[in-house]
């Protein structure tokens, strides 16, 4: 083990994890922006929105991230009507690329979360709302929702450790994330083991703070401590 | 509604190297899974301590960046190794060999969480009754734990196979001529990336789906006996 390469190469690597946590956190946003509607598509009384819902669940949870990125970075190029379009300028960039596919990927995932906390939540509670005059909205709001993401709260970060985890897939449309960074230099100094134990480490360091913080949020939510 | 310009055998290769390349990463991972489990419940604590510290280091790594080192850095390190041996040829790594490690590692390590808490399941009076009566633990392990355990461990398994066969897609930055890596080759001839990356995703949904429903067969026969039964 070399170390000195190791310390030279933590500044480059940190410069890397800006671009990680950047993608990483547009990505949850966009996912659960996503993830909501899809959600309570696939549990709708409306039989096409239900197909609509499931299928593009099943796609996205069916296919690897990879082949996603593909799709949407080198794939829509082949269209000439979305080259000459408006969208040319996003969807010619890879981290918008890469954004996007990130982001329709943990929506699905997170929608199935989603899906299981409402579907915990007791129908008499639903009925009971109802029945003293709430709306289908303050329902949801009141009711519903509170339970759904406490329910869906474990599930939920171990997804957002995953994303953390798949963003790495940046590294293969050039972007230079933490494993960008780390492909470049490892080929340059000829020391692969020591600069990806160094970007492992923190990867590790990384999910190891955001399993923390999801104990933190999970240990605040739940309610019947106090009564334990 | 595709047309893929006689790359189709191309496409098929790849295919077959994906599922191979799947199908023993799954044997080497439950084998990884069984030992990692069984560490964990050890009454030794360095093996509990070794066994922590594999779970946590994969599960805290991106699966790609442990196919770079066992790809790049496996080579040195097993280079070295060699060498302190005494053996001064050179080895060279596969990229399947590669692959087979990094995918089989991540594997074994989701294994060795399902299988730790399916051996927990079964009541400790049933291995006590077993070596009561006479059985040796090999036959305890064959004929009382592993038939509990298969039917506790097996959505799990299914799942994490699920994601395994997905990140072979993985395995084609190292360059193994997989389904993702023969898709980009049959790009860069007809320059058509949407319709043969569309196809190569239609292709693992069907291996997916394909995965999914040997699941639902399996899981019904573990449960026979026991349908109706609520789950714990």
């Amino acid at each position: 083990m070399n170390f000195g390469v190791m310390i030279e190469a933590l500044p480059d690597l940190i410069g890397g994890l800006w671009l990680t946590l950047g993608l990483v956190a547009l990505a949850l946003v966009l996912g659960f922006v996503i993830a909501l509607p899809t959600a309570l598509a696939r549990l709708s009384r409306w039989a096409p929105l239900r197909l609509v819902a499931w299928a593009y669940v099943f796609f996205f949870r069916g296919t690897p991230l990879l082949v996603q990125i593909f799709l949407i970075y080198y794939g829509l190029s082949q269209f000439e009507g979305i080259r000459a379009s408006f969208l040319w300028t996003i969807l010619r960039e890879p981290f918008w690329c890469t954004l996007i596919a990130q982001a329709l990927n943990t929506g699905a995932y997170t929608a199935e979360v989603f899906r299981g906390g409402i579907l915990s939540v007791a129908h008499n509670q639903i009925e009971a709302a109802r029945a003293v005059g709430m709306s289908p909205a303050t329902t949801f709001r009141r009711i519903i929702w509170p339970q759904t993401i406490k329910q869906a709260l474990p599930a939920y970060g171990n997804e957002m450790i995953l994303m953390v985890k798949a963003s790495s897939l940046a590294s293969t449309v050039t972007l230079m994330d933490i494993t960008g960074v780390a492909r470049t230099l490892a080929a340059e100094t000829y020391m692969p083991i020591e600069i990806y134990t160094m970007a492992g480490a923190i990867y590790l360091a990384l999910t190891f703070a955001m399993s923390q913080i999801i104990h933190m949020l999970e240990w605040k939510m739940d309610v019947t401590r106090a009564r334990k | 509604m595709f047309n893929l310009e006689g790359f189709g055998h191309l496409l098929l290769q790849g295919t077959l190297m994906t599922i191979q390349l799947a199908l023993v990463s799954l044997a080497f991972g439950l084998a990884f899974g069984l030992i990692g489990a069984t560490m964990k419940l050890s009454r030794f604590g360095i093996l509990r301590l070794l066994a922590g510290i594999y779970t946590a280091l994969i599960r805290g790594i991106p699966e790609l960046m442990v196919i770079l080192f066992v790809y790049y850095g496996g080579v040195i390190l097993l280079n070295n190794f060699a060498g302190w041996l005494g053996y001064d040829g050179y080895i060279d790594v596969s990229a399947f060999g590669a692959g087979v490690a990094a995918l089989s590692l991540t594997f074994g390590a989701y294994a060795t969480e399902i299988f730790r808490s399916a051996i927990r399941t079964v009541p400790t009076n049933q291995i006590e009754a077993a070596r009561a009566i006479g059985m040796s633990p090999v036959t305890t392990f064959r004929r009382i734990l592993l038939p509990q355990i298969w039917r506790f461990a097996l959505p799990g398994l299914g799942n994490t196979f699920l994601i395994i066969l997905k990140e072979t897609a993985l395995v084609s930055v190292i360059g193994l001529e997989e389904l993702m890596r023969k898709t980009d080759i049959a790009v860069g001839y007809t320059k058509e990336p949407f319709t043969f990356f569309m196809f190569a995703a239609l292709i693992y949904l069907a291996m997916t789906a394909f995965v999914m429903a040997v699941q639902q067969r399996l899981e019904k026969r573990a449960n026979r006996g026991v349908a109706g039964r609520v789950m714990p």
